[in-house]
């Protein structure tokens, strides 16, 4: 069974079909592509995904469990975690902080016990503290955790990005365009990070990209979309030399 | 010496501000909004302390912790009757919700308490501190505010800093969505935060009340629309901000009424408010806001 499957999902803004008859299915583990040119409906798919969109229609299913129309909180609770297009990181806080804040639903204690500081908000902050410093050393980024989180360098923040949503203990991992506004070999890094969190995780990662090295090198699948539906769905190569697709990319 | 004397008075006044400022700028900071029946919650903290101390006989000190209570249960209540509906309405209709919901509160005190100021009795019975043999009287309830200030003020940061609570305080603020996205409970962050906000307003009634003993259904009204203009001075959103705004605001208030003109004295604190907005809208300590684009 397919770790994430969407059936006939669309959804409209006034008279605009932004998505209509969207299906895919990822399976457990797999790199998975989802490209297309702009305003194709990639960012719409991820808010609908992560229940900031309501769909009109159709439904979404993690790991057979349906979360169509659930709250976002829920649905990040049911295991689905995602970065921005923009980069959306706490600025003003340590970069410790903004992991622990991914970690705030696995941690419990009250507001009563952090005000009075009793035994278990120690426990509980020392034990948050060292599984964030763990996450931290995973993406290399142990020697920033004290600073500002809007101090780190560009490349250093979109990982920040990716370890904040780590923290969530997702199931699926959705990252919006990891690689804009990188040069070359930031990106190149970003391919090794990518692969070695599907690795080290055993995750699952859909990814909306316009970088096509990055797409051709890491994804094992790929969804086109075009004005909200999907033009080509398959193996990356075979997608990628698709006739269609390149028209819908270059015009004809 | 009564320069001293002014300044004292004007830092336990102040003291109140900070108080009733921190939770201004606390709801500004992560509701995005302007909560301006919060003045008017310092009011019902007063009463209840009138009610159950005066009129029950309890002792002082429960009686705040019952006003604390009974405040927080008020705030919550506001919030998640009159606001949290408007969640992703207008700033505006907001607004002029906060403005009827502290008329709301003030008629209802009209209602049940009437009209007549009612004698607050000093719940501080400490001794007064003399200094300079005599030559500078120090009041007890004067002493005890600046400290209960300074004590939350620290707690506070702490707490914003360092709990769960706190690190979703801040991530709402900065970005409600986001937060949202990493599992963060939006609405109860707020509701702790208005929780938090009204228990501090209760006892900024207690101590207002018992430096100036006197209540009616409109006591809240000017310290809260003068601590609103502390936490702009300081920048609102910021919690060191409101403190530092607060005091200063108090200081200059009593400076005035001492040497300039008693009744000029409000004109020249909200005489403050345009020329921060004018010079520094973002407040002693406030973030200038940059706009991606």
């Amino acid at each position: 069974m397919a770790l994430l499957e969407t059936k006939n999902l669309g959804i409209s803004f006034g008279g605009l079909r932004a998505v209509n008859a969207f299906d895919i299915s990822v399976e457990k583990g797999q790199l998975y592509g989802l490209i297309g040119p702009n305003g194709a409906g990639k960012t719409t798919i991820f808010n609908l995904l992560t229940g900031v969109y309501t769909p009109d229609e159709g439904a979404i299913l993690l790991d057979g469990v349906n979360l169509t129309g659930k709250k976002t909180i829920d649905i990040c609770k049911a295991g689905i975690a995602r970065t921005f297009q923009n980069i959306r990181l706490f600025g003003d806080m340590p970069v410790l902080d903004n992991v622990k804040v991914g970690l705030h639903n696995h941690y419990p204690y009250s507001t009563f016990e952090g005000i009075l500081r009793l035994p278990r908000y120690h426990k509980v902050e020392k034990e948050m503290n060292a599984r964030a410093m763990e996450l931290l050393e995973v993406f290399g980024l142990e020697e920033y955790a004290d600073y500002q989180a809007e101090n780190l360098p560009y490349g250093q923040q979109r990982k920040l990005e990716i370890a904040r949503a780590m923290a969530t203990n997702p199931k699926l991992l959705l990252l919006d365009e990891p690689a804009a506004g990188m040069n070359p070999n930031e990106t190149r890094e970003l391919m090794e990070t990518i692969r070695f969190v599907r690795d080290r995780f055993e995750m699952t990662i859909l990814l909306i990209e316009h970088d096509m090295k990055l797409v051709a090198g890491i994804c094992e699948k790929l969804t086109v979309l075009n004005f909200g539906e999907v033009l080509a769905q398959g193996e990356t190569q075979e997608v990628l030399n698709n006739p269609d697709v390149i028209t819908a990319y270059l015009g004809s | 010496m009564s320069f001293v004397a002014h300044l004292i008075n004007g830092i336990s006044l102040g003291s109140v501000y900070a108080l009733i400022a921190l939770g201004y700028t606390m709801v500004y900071g992560i509701a995005k909004m302007l909560n301006f029946a919060h003045g008017d919650v310092i009011m019902i903290g007063g009463y209840v302390v009138f009610v159950t101390a005066s009129g029950l006989g309890i002792n002082p000190l429960a009686a705040i912790i019952v006003s604390m209570a009974a405040c927080t249960v008020l705030g919550v209540t506001i919030e998640r009757v009159a606001y949290r509906p408007l969640r992703g309405a207008s700033p505006l209709a907001v607004l002029i919700t906060a403005i009827g919901v502290s008329y709301l509160l003030q008629n209802v005190a009209l209602l049940v308490f009437g009209s007549d100021t009612k004698a607050f009795s000093n719940v501080v019975t400490l001794p007064n501190l003399e200094l300079f043999g005599g030559q500078l009287i120090i009041k007890s309830v004067t002493i005890v505010t600046v400290i209960v200030s300074i004590i939350i003020m620290v707690g506070l940061t702490f707490f914003v800093r360092k709990t769960k609570i706190g690190r979703a305080m801040t991530a709402v603020s900065e970005d409600q969505g986001a937060a949202q996205l990493m599992g963060i409970n939006v609405n109860g962050t707020i509701a702790v935060t208005f929780a938090i906000g009204s228990s501090l307003a209760a006892v900024a009634g207690v101590l207002l009340c018992s430096a100036y003993p006197s209540l009616t259904p409109y006591t809240g009204s000017m310290p809260g629309i003068k601590a609103f203009v502390a936490a702009v001075f300081g920048g609102i959103g910021s919690i060191p901000g409101a403190f530092i705004g607060g005091i200063l605001l108090g200081v200059i208030e009593n400076l005035s009424k001492a040497y300039i003109s008693s009744q000029l004295a409000d004109a020249i604190v909200f005489s403050i408010l345009i020329i921060v907005l004018l010079v520094k809208p973002t407040g002693l300590l406030g973030r200038k806001v940059l706009e991606k684009v």
